[in-house]
């Protein structure tokens, strides 16, 4: 009796290669989103064929469009570093913004100094190392409190970052403005003296440190002592204290290696592209990457790709902005549909795994 | 509805029919009986008072009384007739209100809002009417709490008054009190059982569930004795009432550890043995959980090579913090020798690597990371240790084998060593803990209710693991709940209670008696 229930059905599902699912359940998503996508560009007024087509041949197939994209990378890669150690702690270094901010003036003010009285290479090492310190000790703060007392790092660290703006730009306006320019800034490093450019290119060196950090990271994070050990603390706090792992120790150590990181992307940010410190500089990256960095499962290579999308989406929807007036932000726009469609997909295939 | 028009039991004629009836009642989980044939009376007017440690099955009955899971076998009356409680409200509807150990209330709104919720949201709540009731039920039962107050200010004894008056409110029949003396002073404890004779004589019916034979002597018109999910006992109330507080409270004791219940006959002892040298020692510890605020102070006993030394006592009574102590997870005073050797501050996985080994009762909760594979679960307290880890770096190759030669050895049942531990049974989760405890060079192995869970053949074979590593000389330490267990591993036998070792008996046919009246809080001297 139940054969005979059984045998039809058994017969009409498709028999699909084992790869297909998983694929399947990557790309629908984005197919989602960017249909979502169109339409609220459809809604808003614009053609959305011609958006898209403008935005890949802007950020991707031109050659300065491309060169454009990948140094935008830069911090984005450095930052989503910082976020997936601790992320991958179970803490929340939601603090990055104001981490990277005082990074970047770190690097702002100790650089010009630094090119002026040593050869490039390590003056400006040694302003990366500077930025990851401050970055470090702006951290601190919060772990501390999330350590002894037990108070969620989130609210403290987002405190430490409206308190890291109004800092930079205290700081940039009362003592290290520099004196040629009118602007509130910090002096400017020559051209010449910032991150060498890769030969024939636009791209700064910058590119290979974020690359390096970010696979360096995701391999101390999955093949090491101290990367598991980080992975405990996150995956089962409890099993972390039975296994013999200094908790509170551990949890200030991550969130300031986070925060060394953050600071790390700002002075490696102004030692490439930027150049000097503006006291409105405040470009949020943080948070642009704290979805990419879900979207990628906290995993670093994957993260590389996302983030690679992403400052494609934003050159070029940087330049279709200019062209066919569609808001910059509309890239924002399409990462929170593939958010949205990437947890639905999830929430199917758990859900259809579960009365399976 | 008031409690005076509530049927009383009339005491001339003798409770004519139980207000709820159990009978037969079985629930099974996935390798557990949770409750096995449970037959029970709860009569108006009567404090029902039901014994039972951790894990004998008080949880699934009143979950079934609840309405929030259904028997598998048995039935359930309601005043005589079979009912089906399909859901909690369904339950309440029926007149079972129920107060767990855990408290509900809204700790940041006044005792008023509170008992205004759980009225349908499109309706206005009657104020006034809830203040009026709630005077009413106060001067009833006898306490004083001002409506107008927050929660969260309250007292913990206060907070169950409170929840308790709104459980009779929804419920006003059959009021379930799991454990409500658990977190209760002893003036708060006075002061409930005064609250629970009011209701009592309001006609309302208490199960009143407690682990302190004291209070269900003091409390009780009717005691039943639950024991692995059976009835392993009971006193009508008219037994209770025709026998002093003392010999009921050897009636119970005989109950609940005397021989005849399950017979004594049926524990194989441990062979005795000539033990060896003095393997391990406690000597005036003292310490405090971090998760709650149990703690133990001024423990102190030995244990020899080869010999296992049982830890008795109910659940709670410190012995998780003590192992926790001993294992170095926890801060402590006092010492902890290992082959006469003071550990002083080393940590878990010193402590671990000389040969002291924890195998804790939550085996997911922190035994174990459960997306982890069985492979590095296996090596979890070595960390960063070599040949596993050379220079910080993971070698797989030796860690894969040296799980895949315990997988064989303790026999584990799962797709592979690379399969993530959360995914296996409670069984194979304990097989994978105790060859992590186990391997190497174990000296000192503390067990915290290694059975505790499991389903008979794992219980089994667990025992048979503790019983094989003692035989090969492991100095073992065997804390458990259950007594039959204790009775039938152990050489000697510690009883703890609040806290300290009131005592330790040698192993023996006396031993039960003895060990039981020291849980039940009687001294030994």
């Amino acid at each position: 009796m139940s054969e005979m229930t059984e045998a039809p059905r058994v017969a009409a599902a498709p028999r699909l290669p084992g790869w297909a699912k998983p694929l399947a359940f990557a790309l629908l998503p984005v197919l989602a989103a960017l249909l979502a996508g169109a339409l609220v560009l459809w809604a808003l007024g614009s053609d959305p064929l011609n958006y898209y087509t403008y935005v890949v041949e802007r950020g991707l197939l031109r050659t300065r469009g491309l060169q454009a994209s990948i140094v935008h990378m830069i911090p984005l890669l450095i930052l989503g570093t910082a976020l997936i150690v601790s992320f991958r702690a179970g803490l929340w270094n939601l603090g990055i913004d104001g981490q990277y901010i005082l990074g970047t003036l770190t690097a702002g003010v100790v650089a010009p100094k630094l090119v002026a009285v040593m050869p490039v290479v390590p003056a400006l090492f040694l302003a990366m190392l500077a930025g990851a310190a401050v970055g470090a000790l702006w951290a601190l703060p919060p772990a501390l409190l999330r350590a002894k007392h037990g108070i969620n790092e989130v609210i403290s660290g987002l405190m430490m970052s409206f308190m890291a703006t109004s800092l930079a730009a205290a700081i940039i306006k009362l003592w290290a403005k520099d004196p040629a320019s009118l602007e509130p800034q910090t002096s400017t490093i020559p051209v010449e003296q910032r991150l060498p450019l890769l030969p024939g290119t636009d791209i700064n060196l910058g590119i290979v440190i974020a690359l390096v950090v970010t696979i360096a990271a995701h391999l101390a994070i999955s093949r090491t002592s101290a990367g598991l050990k980080l992975r405990i603390l996150g995956l089962n706090p409890a099993a972390a204290t039975h296994a013999g792992l200094p908790a509170p120790r551990m949890i200030v150590l991550v969130l300031c290696l986070s925060g060394a990181i953050g600071g790390f992307a700002g002075a490696v940010e102004l030692t490439g592209v930027l150049g000097k410190m503006q006291a409105s500089w405040n470009p949020a990256y943080g948070f642009a990457v704290v979805p990419l960095v879900f979207l990628a499962r906290m995993n670093g290579w994957a993260m590389i790709a996302f983030v690679f999308a992403f400052s494609v989406l934003s050159i070029g929807g940087a330049s279709a902005a200019v062209r066919l007036g569609v808001p910059q932000s509309f890239t924002m726009v399409l990462v929170g549909f593939l958010l949205l469609f990437l947890a639905l997909a999830e929430w199917i295939d758990q859900t259809r795994r579960e009365q399976a | 509805m008031t409690y005076e028009t509530e049927i009383r039991a009339d005491p001339a004629t003798g409770p004519a029919q139980p207000l709820v009836a159990l009978e037969g009642v079985t629930k099974r989980f996935p390798g557990v009986v949770a409750n096995d044939a449970v037959t029970l009376e709860f009569h108006p007017g009567e404090v029902h008072a039901l014994l039972g440690e951790n894990g004998a099955g008080k949880s699934t009955l009143i979950s079934m009384l609840a309405g929030v899971q259904q028997p598998d076998e048995g039935r359930i009356l309601i005043e005589g007739v079979p009912t089906k409680i399909t859901s909690p409200k369904h339950a309440l509807s029926l007149g079972i209100g129920t107060v767990y150990q855990h408290r509900m209330l809204v700790p940041t709104l006044t005792v008023a809002e509170n008992l205004q919720m759980g009225a349908p949201w499109y309706r206005r709540p009657d104020r006034a009417a809830i203040r009026e009731k709630f005077a009413e039920s106060c001067r009833a039962f006898g306490i004083d709490i001002d409506i107008d107050r927050v929660v969260g200010e309250l007292s913990l004894g206060e907070q169950q008054q409170v929840e308790i008056i709104r459980a009779l409110w929804r419920g006003g029949k059959l009021l379930v009190l799991d454990e409500p003396t658990a977190m209760l002073s002893p003036a708060g404890v006075r002061e409930l059982g005064r609250m629970m004779g009011r209701m009592r004589d309001a006609g309302v019916s208490i199960i009143f569930i407690t682990h302190h034979l004291s209070e269900a002597v003091e409390f009780g018109n009717r005691v039943s004795v639950l024991r692995s999910g059976r009835v392993a006992g009971a006193m009508s109330a008219d037994e209770v009432a025709a026998l002093t507080p003392e010999a009921t409270r050897a009636r119970i004791v005989d109950l609940m550890f005397g021989a005849g219940v399950e017979g004594d006959t049926k524990i194989e002892r441990r062979a005795r043995r000539d033990h060896g040298e003095r393997a391990f020692e406690v000597v005036g510890l003292s310490g405090k959980s971090q998760k709650g605020d149990t703690g133990f102070s001024d423990v102190t006993f030995h244990v020899q090579e080869g010999e296992i030394f049982g830890v008795a006592g109910v659940d709670g009574n410190g012995q998780t913090p003590l192992a926790e102590a001993i294992a170095g997870q926890i801060p402590c005073q006092g010492d902890v020798l290992l082959e006469g050797r003071a550990l002083g501050r080393a940590d878990v996985a010193k402590r671990y690597r000389l040969g002291l080994r924890y195998a804790t009762d939550d085996r997911l909760g922190e035994g174990t990371v459960a997306s982890l594979p069985i492979s590095l679960n296996m090596v979890l307290k070595q960390i960063g240790r070599p040949p596993y880890w050379r220079g910080g770096v993971q070698r797989d190759a030796l860690i894969d084998a040296h799980a895949e030669s315990l997988f064989e050895e303790f026999d584990v049942r799962a797709p592979s060593i690379h399969t993530p531990i959360g995914k296996l049974s409670g069984g194979n989760i304990q097989k994978v803990l105790l060859a992590r405890e186990l391997s190497g060079a174990a000296k000192v192995v503390v067990y915290n209710k290694p059975t505790h869970g499991l389903d008979l053949k794992n219980i089994e074979t667990t025992r048979r693991r503790i019983r094989d590593g003692a035989d090969n000389g492991i100095a073992t330490v065997l804390i458990s709940t259950d007594l039959e267990e204790i009775l039938s591993l152990s050489d000697r036998i510690g009883v703890m209670v609040r806290g300290r070792m009131v005592g330790v008996v040698p192993n023996g046919p006396d031993a039960r008696k003895r060990v039981g009246a020291m849980m039940a809080g009687e001294s030994e001297e």
